[in-house]
């Protein structure tokens, strides 16, 4: 039991003391995977709200092409981008192998299929009659969207929330085109699968208990907004 | 509202733009994971970053994995230790002036009890040859490294050619390989500095060490900047320069584990004398 509880022990006093380098693995993590969502949503929403407004042939099979992305494995989508980005690749020149950036191009390409089929499936569970109203009453097309958007913001934020979560525990695009650089490009995914091939069973278990409570506070978040919702009505 | 929306748009195209473009103050190596694990680079590297203005970015995957990231300009300078696959780089136009940095050894290590006797062995290939014959377990590193090309040489020398259910190709990092071969109770090689690091937390014990064959040297590359001329070649050769310095080389020399010397430095032999 000694070799469970002695490194947990461990864990918790370095996060509480503050361990510089385990606190800019936690910045890292957070500030990848914050700009990939950021950057993913608006774009994943409005493919999304076309998705279920707009009538045009083949949109079913595309609807049907996002749902089965959700479950593309992080390893391909790390092992495509990092052909794309290697210096000998197609886009070599840009240099963006092994920096945050190629981390957060990762990232966005993983968690924008999950965005856009759950983002669809809470649009389309909207009444329609609220878009024709704000149609009628004169809105224009951009307002009348948002007014949707309004109307089902707990559905969207429970997608985002969802494609977060994603991103923000996934090893296998992290690794392969961010290259798990000390201070640079290590997150708390690959920092963890380090320290474990290191043996520093403490670093590894402080890291997943920070995602373990991450989890639960989105969860927690969720349910109370839920709750809210539901006491509204 | 139109206002707002169009603010909201700009700040959101700024926000995810691509801004990074190459930085001639970083560095990019590409390392065994021998020296990473091991906890080497850590000490050296940031004299070496005070003194030159550069940022190093250690990339520690396998020997052979580093030699493909040089091919490939991924990086600009590699440190690594397969003495025939570095010379196939370098005459195969990758990398350009190649120097020796250090050496430490391999040592193979096994359950205390030594089931397959490899103690009593007269050199490496006989060792390997007594875990194949007794089909004790043993547990490769599969993965191109180093580690893995030196330990594929030995059967070869051996006459073997390794394959059933006592050979598991573990496909890992060499700091993994040993936790699987603590769990296995089995046989492996690897690089002494490693061990080192890892020791105080194995139940194996060294089984067989201080053979010629054994011999691990270390060697310094440049990414040619014929191939790519991008690569960071001053930032390398700066590198390269100072890891065979008096001072680097002095460096290696007093860095130890437990009290044990883990390499020994080979540009300077002596690097302490005047």
């Amino acid at each position: 039991m000694d070799s469970l509880l002695q490194p947990t022990q461990e864990a918790f006093h370095l996060l509480l003391t503050g361990d510089p380098d385990l606190w800019t693995i936690i910045s890292i993590s957070f500030r990848v995977s914050l700009k990939a969502i950021l950057c993913a949503t608006p774009f994943a929403l409005l493919l999304a709200f076309l998705l279920a407004y707009v009538p045009f042939p083949g949109r079913r099979l595309l609807v049907s092409v996002f749902e089965t992305l959700m479950a593309l494995p992080a390893v391909v989508v790390g092992l495509l981008i990092y052909l794309l980005l290697s210096r000998s690749g197609p886009l070599g020149d840009l240099r963006l192998l092994f920096t945050q950036t190629a981390m957060v191009i990762g990232q966005i390409v993983l968690c924008f299929p999950l965005l856009v089929a759950m983002g669809y499936a809470a649009i389309r569970s909207a009444d329609r009659r609220a878009w024709e109203t704000a149609l009628t009453l004169g809105a224009g097309r951009p307002r009348a969207m948002l007014t949707l958007i309004h109307e089902v913001r707990l559905g969207l934020l429970v997608a985002v929330i969802a494609g977060f979560g994603r991103i923000i525990s996934e090893i296998g695009t992290s690794m392969m085109v961010g290259g798990n650089i000390a201070g640079h490009t290590r997150n708390i995914p690959t920092a963890i699968a380090l320290e474990t091939s290191k043996g520093h069973f403490a670093e590894g278990i402080a890291l997943g208990i920070v995602l373990v409570t991450l989890a639960f506070g989105l969860n927690l978040i969720l349910n109370l907004l839920q709750r809210r919702e539901a006491q509204a009505v | 509202m139109k206002r707002t929306l169009q603010a909201l748009l700009l700040g959101w195209l700024c926000f995810c733009s691509l801004n990074v473009p190459a930085d001639p103050a970083v560095l990019r190596m590409a390392t065994t994971t021998s020296t990473e694990n091991s906890g080497l680079l850590k000490v050296i590297l940031p004299k070496f970053e005070a003194g030159s203005g550069l940022e190093v970015q250690v990339l520690a995957v396998g020997t052979g994995q580093a030699l493909r990231l040089g091919c490939n300009g991924d990086v600009d300078v590699v440190l690594v230790h397969a003495p025939a696959a570095e010379q196939k780089f370098v005459d195969d136009g990758c990398g350009v002036n190649r120097h020796p940095v250090m050496y430490n050894d391999f040592v193979i290590i096994g359950p205390p009890a030594d089931p397959a006797g490899v103690a009593q062995s007269k050199d490496a290939a006989g060792a390997l040859a007594r875990i194949a014959n007794s089909r004790s377990i043993f547990v490769s590193r599969g993965d191109d490294s180093g580690t893995n090309k030196k330990e594929l040489a030995l059967w070869q020398k051996a006459g073997i050619i390794p394959s059933g259910s006592w050979y598991r190709e573990a496909g890992q990092g060499m700091g993994k390989v040993l936790q699987i071969t603590a769990e296995l109770d089995g046989y492996t090689l690897t690089d002494r500095g490693t061990w080192l690091a890892y020791r105080a937390k194995s139940p194996l014990k060294i089984c067989f060490e201080k053979d010629p064959a054994l011999y691990n040297p270390y060697a310094v590359i440049a990414v040619n900047p014929k191939r790519y001329a991008d690569a960071n070649y001053t930032g390398a050769m700066t590198f390269i320069g100072w890891i065979t310095s008096r001072e680097g080389q002095q460096m290696i020399a007093d860095y130890r584990v437990d009290g044990q010397v883990l390499f020994t430095p080979l540009a300077i032999p002596n690097p302490g004398a005047p």
